[in-house]
């Protein structure tokens, strides 16, 4: 049930930052906007983000936020099943959405005149969605061969899965954004549209246009076409139950025959970026490409993949946009001959040594420079700063969080990244799994 | 090759926007033709540079030579082993990739405006004088071993592979780029050697470039970086039959989606009906308006994520291909909607309206693909691979539009052949003969 509500009145000042063209605004209905700006080809971006992902799911439900994602797609009042996107397509226009931990996204990429047309189609299957029992039972089949796509006929998803599972206890980044297989299948209407009439309402949402456009008149269209639609009152505070402070090294065999290639992986829960308070995760940042980004010049690839020949592959990962706790990941695959154990004495090895030993001030120079460099490489995908901002809001940041990062990974120093090194490269908050053919490869 | 499927689709429509991009065609002092488009606004430029040929030009029992050849680029060069050598690339953040095809080895270039001449002088390194240490070979050839191993267990892998072997049997075509666990095992470092002279070609080479870089800075650029590279290469191999009949191949796999790749002989890119056929493969199983298969497979029946088809023209032999992948106890039914579409477009053709839709979204979506500076050096290099002209930008909407209901319904008798159609499954089909 929707009910009418109407914020404090207080009108959205556009606002304006010199770094990327960056024009922001917050409509009455707590709609917040955000406007990129890219003149160098007559193209837009149109992006409609929630703050609702996999991990805002009611328990029981896991996947419902997917499977409404897909079901966005079919009617409204106005739009028949598919109509959507046959209309962006006629306009020559491509469209697609995306489902996270944190968030759904909706967007399309458009000639910049068709902006308006995109905004009204939008806000329409905010508010006017229309499913049938059909949409649901063919939808859900769709859904569950997806899953079977990505997940079941890949051990290697399968490993990730049972070592997100394992890695968080109490917090919903262990379920699948997809969903477990046994709950997908009990998906009805009422579960998709419990989450729709609840999350998908402009106080819960962020707008991303980027493109060939002026700001004012991507404000003015969104007033006309998302102002209008009422504030959800019931919106709750998003809070999910966190992760309790891990005491004890977790370790898993994940064992298939389809695994042809052994090789292992091992998480450690990691702080994330949070707004006012990115630091942390800068040194991290930078800690995943000392450690493992290039097999050539980081730790573990010198060590493992020249000095001692031990393995054909390793890296490390740090995914720091994250709503709450993260992880920070390696991977190492084993050359031929060489066992799992002796892979991770290894890897244990180079880790410690790391930490000994301490940064070459080149190295982490030349970091710097990548940095700073991926930032003007980064100015050419305008489809990318989109996604940045609406991610980062959806995630919990700001505008003004963005915009400072490439500063505060400039200032990362030697001493932040070997201190965040010793409180997260932990064997007390880390995953350890070995993914194998059959647990005879271990004797 | 997908890019050259793609750039024969350069289309401006009347109602959307214009591909506002201006191709400059620069010749090197020392004879280098190449296709740029200058854009100052971001200070860094992208290059791409396809040159035809690649692992079809792998010599008898040498299979994978080419590949692991490109692999072996960015591992040393001149007096740099490879750690030398990335270490200064990754001083300058400039970013290299060097990679095999059937028809063509293709080498992408990044690198920002305040080190160009450093980074240029790296790449040209990587291209001229690339060392081949022993110790490199071995440990690419063992990252190439692990490639293989894995996709031995990969169902897609497992039906391409059985796909390209049943078609094309002892032509290049018929075999993985990446070789064989026993042929990559055999290649020496004089292979390597062997391969590298006969990949990079002067008088096969097209240039594609875009971003903070002027013509006469782009041709003196090119002089260094290509000019000390064999002017003529081995001869390419001929043409090959596709030597598949229709049929299903069923290959036993416990997962538990099956996985299927179909299809028959295609067309010539050069062929005149080849737009017609574009357009048709857009209605049956394109990826931009709803297609009939995904409308059938997916929409109304919800028995698989994705179902798409393609036309594959590749320089010796012409695919039209598709995929669907289902649960086991689906894939059965999943396969007989395709087939009855299959025929029934054979049959029946499309409608006016499907046409009009489908041209709609293509000249429409035309434009959007030139998306920054990378995507235009890759189309302006593929254009010149598929021989196409500079100003085939601005002119290309008439041969869409020029396609008739008659034509693409002529050619849809021509073209499909449900009798044809062969599919390999791979997984543990029910109910499949």
């Amino acid at each position: 049930m929707r009910v009418l509500f109407v914020l404090a009145l207080w009108v959205g000042l556009a606002t304006s930052s010199a770094a990327e063209e960056v024009t922001t605004a917050t409509l009455d209905n707590g709609l917040e906007v955000v406007v990129i700006e890219d003149h160098r080809a007559p193209v837009v971006v149109h992006m409609l983000w929630y703050r609702a992902g996999s991990a805002d799911e009611p328990v029981g439900s896991s996947g419902v936020a997917h499977f409404l994602e897909h079901l966005l797609f079919k009617a409204t009042d106005t739009l028949a099943s598919g109509e959507f996107s046959d209309i962006v397509a006629a306009n020559g226009g491509s469209d697609n959405a995306f489902t996270s931990y944190d968030y759904t996204g909706y967007f399309q990429r458009v000639a910049a005149d068709r902006l308006p047309l995109m905004m009204r189609m939008e806000a329409d299957r905010m508010n006017n969605l229309r499913l049938t029992e059909e949409d649901i039972v063919t939808e859900r089949g769709v859904i569950l061969e997806e899953r079977n796509q990505r997940v079941e006929n890949s051990p290697n998803a399968l490993a990730r899965e049972q070592m997100r599972a394992a890695q968080y206890l109490n917090h919903r980044y262990g379920v699948p954004i997809i969903g477990w297989k046994h709950e997908m299948e009990t998906l009805d209407m009422a579960d998709a549209l419990a989450f729709y009439d609840l999350y998908y309402s402009p106080n819960n949402a962020v707008l991303v246009v980027a493109g060939d456009v002026e700001p004012d008149e991507v404000i003015a269209l969104a007033r006309e076409h998302y102002g209008p639609i009422p504030a959800e009152p019931e919106l709750p505070e998003r809070v999910r139950s966190q992760e309790p402070p891990q005491t004890a090294e977790r370790r898993m065999i994940f064992e298939d025959a389809r695994v042809s290639q052994p090789y292992l992986t091992r998480s450690y829960i990691a702080p994330e970026r949070d707004s006012g308070a990115q630091e942390k995760a800068a040194a991290l940042t930078y800690l995943a490409e000392l450690l493992g980004g290039s097999p050539f010049t980081s730790a573990l690839g010198v060590a493992l993949q020249f000095d001692s020949q031990l393995a054909v592959y390793t890296s490390a990962y740090y995914g720091g946009q994250s709503l709450d706790d993260t992880t920070f990941g390696l991977t190492v695959v084993p050359a031929d001959g060489v066992t799992l154990q002796e892979a991770e004495a290894a890897m244990d090895d180079a880790i410690s040594e790391f930490l000994s030993e301490g940064i070459d001030p080149d190295q982490l120079e030349r970091l710097r420079t990548q940095l700073r460099a991926g930032e003007i490489y980064a100015r050419d995908n305008v489809q990318g700063l989109a996604r940045r901002y609406g991610a980062a809001l959806t995630q919990g940041l700001t505008v003004e969080d963005v915009q400072a990062w490439p500063d505060i990974l400039q200032a990362v120093t030697e001493e932040d990244i070997l201190a965040v090194a010793r409180e997260v490269l932990d064997p007390d908050r880390s995953v350890t799994g070995w993914v194998v053919p059959s647990r005879e490869v271990l004797q | 090759m997908k890019l050259l499927i793609l750039a024969l689709f350069l289309m401006v429509a009347p109602l959307v926007a214009r591909a506002e991009i201006e191709i400059q065609e620069v010749t090197s002092p020392g004879g280098i033709d190449a296709w740029l488009v200058e854009e100052q606004s971001i200070p860094f430029a992208a290059l791409e540079i396809i040159i035809d040929g690649g692992a079809s030009l792998d010599e008898p029992g040498k299979r994978g030579a080419t590949n692991l050849m490109m692999g072996l680029l960015e591992e040393g060069a001149g007096d740099m082993d490879a750690r030398a050598f990335q270490t200064a690339r990754e001083g300058l953040a400039a970013s290299y990739g060097f990679d095999a095809y059937d028809d063509s080895v293709v080498i992408t270039a990044r690198f920002l405006t305040e080190n160009r001449d450093q980074a240029v002088e790296l790449l040209r390194k990587a291209l001229t004088e690339p060392r081949f240490d022993q110790d490199a070979l071995d440990r690419v050839r063992a990252q190439v071993q692990s490639i293989i191993r894995s996709d031995s267990t990969d169902p897609n892998a497992i039906a391409g592979a059985a796909f390209d072997a049943a078609a094309f049997g002892d032509h290049p075509y018929g075999s993985d780029i990446n070789g064989t666990a026993e042929s990559v095992s055999a290649l020496t470092r004089a292979d390597i050697i062997t391969a590298h002279r006969n990949a990079l070609v002067r008088s096969r080479v097209h240039v594609g470039a875009a971003g903070d870089i002027s013509a006469q800075e782009l041709g003196i650029l090119l002089d260094d970086l290509l000019g000390a590279l064999p002017e003529e290469g081995p001869d390419l191999p001929g043409p090959v039959a596709f030597g598949l009949d229709g049929g299903t191949t069923v290959i036993d796999f416990e997962t538990p989606q099956s996985v299927a790749l179909f299809g028959h002989e295609g067309l010539e890119r050069d062929d005149e009906d080849f737009f017609a056929a574009y357009i048709l493969n857009e209605i049956l199983g394109g990826r931009g308006v709803q297609s009939r298969l995904m409308e059938e497979v997916r929409e109304k029946r919800g028995l698989t994520y994705g179902v798409y088809s393609y036309l594959v023209p590749k320089d010796y032999a012409a695919l039209y291909l598709g995929s669907v992948a289902s649960a086991n106890d689906r894939i059965a039914q999943a396969i007989a909607v395709i087939r009855d579409e299959w025929a029934r477009m054979a049959q029946e053709g499309v409608t006016a309206e499907e046409l009009e839709a489908a041209k709609t979204y293509l000249t429409g979506a035309y434009p959007l693909r030139f998306d920054g500076n990378a995507a235009i050096a890759g189309i302006l290099a593929g254009m010149q691979a598929t021989g196409l002209p500079p100003d085939y930008v601005e002119n290309r909407n008439a041969y869409v539009e020029a396609v008739t209901l008659d034509d693409i319904n002529r050619v849809a008798g021509e073209l499909l052949n449900p009798e044809g159609l062969h599919f390999v499954v791979v997984g543990q089909p029910e109910g499949l003969d």
